[in-house]
């Protein structure tokens, strides 16, 4: 029989485009501290810590190193997953599994206002000697994908622009959101481009915040009197990360993390199993290659299923009620947690005015960004 | 090129210094331009403030019974917000020093750096952070080893008022008193 | 009460790639060098593998973000659930941890483990990447080094318990010796130790031969689960048990003489390993040497020597090759190299080939049943272990 893992407890700041009032450890502090009294621990209750970070994100070498002190994980396991924020979760949830562990944290944050030149980062992302002496903006990548998207896809910029409009609308009621909007489709359109196709409002905006979720197995969940969403499957992979030979249309890696993830789930359709999907919209055609990978759809479907509106947050296919990435603000690898906290929130019924009726089971679908081909995907269904 | 070793065949190419200078191997250069602003916030914030105004602050919690510093917006021990603030003295005792002959990226020095971890007067015991220690005329080990030791009483040298910014190095060292 | 682990784990290969201080290979191609060795050692296929972990320290080696992505398809990660988990220095070690959890959880049969280091792409010199490790606004600015840590914490160790450099500088000797015999070894050599002080200060107390080199190179095992691994391996060495332990990162708040973040992590590793007296059943262990005082402040740490007693059984020859606790048979770091996770998971390659009695020249005598390697990294500040068994 397999252990059953629940998340018992999220926390989570508000993401603002610049937070100069924290550093980041006072940041997570806070965070962790509501994370733990939504769980009932206490930190020495705790028996294994995951913190996900990247070096050139935090502008520190060995980021490992500054972060026990602000989860209460002094002289803990804790480790440093460099890597999405479901990759993370997937390390805290097989420690608990494994059952080394009945209690897990797992942590994320993003001070994105603190880096001057974000694109200088990403351009370190590149292959050293085949990709960065174009010194092309690295959000050029993603244009040569949404290009082909929409080629192979046979669709029209209208309905990235219509991903812009619904996300930035739904975020207008989250409080957690940073960028919510009242935007036109005509709007989106305007606006000039960063990289033809690519316009500037289709892609996310940087935002500050930290995120602590806590895990625990469903037994230990009960005993704490928290209340439990249980984490059916969780996927993640890495198609090929050089950018010469990788499929442009389809998101491989997506796809792949969700079968993994519907196979634990025993979902096999997942259109009408999962209630509600929080997918990756780092830029707004993602959210389309995304959807497609977690509806198991051929390119070009998810991009109609937009189109009919049917996505919208009162549809019958709610994708990003939250807002999204667009709607929200783009923390790095602390995007997917913060989805998952949002996704956690719906399946208890206390989503408030973002809440999708009657949501039982959501997905939720990550991205690394460009240029990665690395994503995740986690089921969760409510107890 | 490859090297037996048990049963494997252990593989890859050592270069030497000359390979690069010759130019008989391909290279790319890449500067980066990376900038960072890094908030200070709350504890930080208010212990640089303090040295503006030469003064070393500590925070204490009263449930854990400690002074500690650098300033912390919580305790890490018990995980509550810590309580107050203190104002600590500018002396201190050596914990641990050494004496050091290299730079940063390995440039070697004439004048070593003495970085020291000192306890500052007015903590709870054994807290402290690092800093220099200066003002010595010595430059050989055995030189060094006769002004500064172990337990010996440090006092901060501070920049002159007008000249600070709100950083640690407000604190141009400190000096075997 | 121990805590019941679901699945054993066992390691059924290993290999390496040279250890080198500048390597012709890319990250990319040491990584497969190595992940490539490891397979043939284990007779499986990267088909055969469910997943695949990475370990590799800074990004700012390589000046590459995201290093593990750039990485993924040399350690064979292509279309495959990839991780990299990250505590610094400790990342070797950590790796056969990550594996590990991902085998015990009951999510993946076969994991391939891949560590590499590509330091010698940093200029001027590699030892600039570790400016970055200090606090960004208390201490970045008084222009730190990484050799600062290693002296402060050295000069504390010797002060609290009166210890001499001599005895610090025969683990040089003992450790650049022992990887006379190893083949993938960078800087094996017969030394004394009046040649190990004759070295230069770099960092008073410490002299340039009590530091490990700065390395290119890669190392990899491949785990199996208790079922798969009796299947395809005629001698799985198994995970007995692992512990990792981080302490605060206001390390100017710690007493510097005594590791307790290795003993933490030892205490774990030795409960899920069901061992109460380490000192009668480890035969052979690989502490972690990137400085000579380490090895001997380590094994402290381990409560493998009493606190402040491991010099003097170094100087009675306890550690020897041949001694009643064999340590660094390898060569270590300081003889080996240190390609930083590589070099960690090295050491858990050496216990794979000591423990099945591979290790040729370097091999211990009595047929050693039960080895631990660890690591340390961060601001000193985390210690991983991992305890192997046959």
């Amino acid at each position: 029989m397999d252990q059953q893992v629940a998340i018992v407890g999220v926390g989570l700041t508000p993401l603002r485009s610049v937070s100069p009032e924290l550093s980041f450890r006072e940041m997570i502090f806070e965070a962790a501290t509501r994370a733990y009294a939504d769980a009932r621990v206490e930190p020495r209750d705790i028996d294994t810590f995951v913190c996900v970070a990247e070096d050139f994100h935090e502008g520190t070498s060995i980021t490992d190193e500054y972060t026990p002190d602000q989860l209460g994980a002094v002289r803990r396991p804790v480790q440093t997953i460099a890597g999405d924020g479901l990759q993370g979760l997937a390390a805290a949830y097989m420690l608990v599994r494994s059952g080394a562990a009945d209690v897990a944290v797992v942590e994320a944050h993003s001070k994105a206002s603190n880096i001057l030149h974000h694109e200088e980062v990403l351009a370190l992302a590149l292959d050293p000697t085949y990709e960065r002496p174009w010194r092309v903006t690295p959000h050029a990548v993603a244009a040569l994908e949404m290009r082909r998207y929409l080629h192979e896809a046979g669709v029209g910029p209208e309905v990235t622009a219509q991903v812009v409009v619904k996300n930035r609308r739904h975020a207008l009621a989250n409080p957690f959101a940073a960028y919510g909007a009242n935007l036109t489709v005509e709007d989106v359109l305007r606006d000039a481009p960063l990289a033809e196709p690519l316009r500037g409002l289709e892609v996310s905006q940087y935002a500050d915040g930290a995120v602590v979720l806590v895990l625990a197995t469903l037994e230990r969940a009960r005993a704490l009197g928290a209340q439990p969403v249980l984490i059916r499957g969780i996927g993640w992979a890495s198609d090929e990360p050089s950018l010469s030979g990788r499929p442009w249309a389809q998101a491989v890696y997506a796809r792949l993390a969700s079968e993994m993830a519907y196979h634990q789930a025993g979902i096999h359709s997942p259109g009408d199993e999962i209630d509600l999907f929080e997918v990756d919209d780092t830029y707004a055609y993602k959210e389309l290659q995304h959807l497609e990978a977690a509806l198991l759809l051929d390119v070009g479907e998810g991009a109609r299923l937009t189109a009919s509106g049917r996505t919208v947050r009162e549809g019958d296919r709610p994708v990003n009620p939250s807002g999204g990435s667009l709607g929200m603000g783009y923390g790095f690898d602390a995007s997917a947690l913060v989805r998952t906290a949002m996704a956690v929130l719906q399946l208890r019924g206390q989503a408030g005015p973002l809440q999708v009726p009657g949501a039982r089971t959501a997905a939720v679908l990550s991205w690394r960004g460009v240029p990665t081909t690395t994503g995740g995907a986690l089921v969760l269904r409510a107890v | 090129m490859a090297r037996r070793g048990g049963q494997q065949t252990l593989r890859g190419t050592p270069l030497r210094d000359a390979d690069l200078r010759s130019g008989r191997i391909s290279l790319e250069r890449w500067e980066p331009n990376l900038a960072y602003r890094w908030d200070a916030g709350v504890a930080i914030g208010r212990f640089l403030e303090g040295l503006q105004e030469g003064k070393i602050l500590g925070v204490r919690c009263h449930r854990c019974q400690r002074t500690v510093t650098p300033p912390r917006a919580f305790c890490e021990v018990c995980f509550k917000p810590m309580d107050e603030w203190v104002e600590l003295r500018d002396t201190g005792t050596v914990n641990t020093f050494s004496i050091c002959y290299v730079t940063w990226d390995l440039q070697r020095l004439v004048v070593p750096q003495v970085p020291a971890v000192i306890e500052i007067d007015g903590t709870s015991p054994r807290v402290g952070f690092l800093h220099l220690i200066g003002g010595l005329r010595a430059r050989s080990v055995e030189g060094i080893r006769k002004q500064v030791r172990v337990g010996r009483r440090v006092r901060a040298v501070w920049r002159p008022a007008a000249e600070r910014t709100g950083a640690i190095t407000d604190i141009l060292h400190f000096k075997p008193v | 009460m121990p805590r019941r682990i679901r699945r054993r784990v066992a390691v059924v290969g290993a290999g390496m790639s040279l250890f080198m201080r500048r390597a012709l290979e890319t990250g990319k191609e040491l990584s497969y060098y190595a992940a490539s060795a490891a397979l043939d050692s284990a007779g499986v296929r990267r088909q055969d593998v469910q997943a695949v972990v990475m370990a590799t320290a800074p990004d700012a080696f390589d000046g590459i973000h995201m290093k593990g992505e750039y990485l993924s398809d040399g350690a064979g990660g292509w279309r495959k659930p990839y991780l990299r988990a990250y505590v610094g220095g400790g990342s070797g070690v950590f790796s056969i941890i990550s594996g590990w959890s991902m085998v015990a959880s009951g999510l993946f049969d076969i994991v391939l483990v891949v560590a590499e280091e590509k330091m010698s792409p940093t200029q001027p010199h590699p030892q600039a990447a570790f400016i970055n490790i200090f606090d960004h606004t208390i201490e970045r600015p008084l222009g730190p080094n990484l050799l600062w840590i290693f002296a402060l914490e050295q000069t504390r160790y010797m002060h609290t318990y009166g210890i001499r450099n001599e005895d610090i500088a025969l683990v040089s000797v003992k450790n650049k010796h022992n990887a006379l015999g190893h083949p993938a070894a960078q800087l094996g050599a017969d030394l004394t130790v009046k040649e190990v002080l004759a070295s230069e200060v770099v960092a008073w107390p410490v002299h340039r031969l009590m530091v490990s080199p700065v390395s290119d190179g890669a190392a990899a095992i491949v785990l199996a689960s208790e079922d798969v691994a009796k299947r395809i391996s005629p001698r799985p060495v198994w995970v007995e048990g692992v512990g990792w332990s981080l302490d605060t990162s206001y390390w100017g708040n710690r007493d510097l003489a005594y590791p307790r973040y290795v003993e933490d992590a030892a205490r774990m590793a030795y409960e899920m390993a069901g061992i109460t007296e380490p000192r009668k059943q480890i035969d052979v262990v690989e502490p972690y040497d990137p400085f000579a005082y380490k090895e001997l402040h380590h094994l402290e740490g381990l409560l493998l020597a009493d606190r402040g007693k491991a010099p003097e059984d170094l100087a009675n020859g306890r550690f020897d090759r041949d001694g009643e606790l064999p340590s660094s048979p390898s060569g270590g770091l300081l003889g080996v190299g240190n390609p930083i996770a590589a070099a960690g998971l090295m050491k858990i390659c050496e216990l794979f080939w000591q423990l099945r009695g591979e290790a040729g020249p370097r091999q211990v005598p009595n047929n050693p049943k039960r080895g631990l390697a660890q690591a340390w990294g961060d601001l000193m500040q985390i210690g991983t272990v991992a305890i192997l068994g046959v």
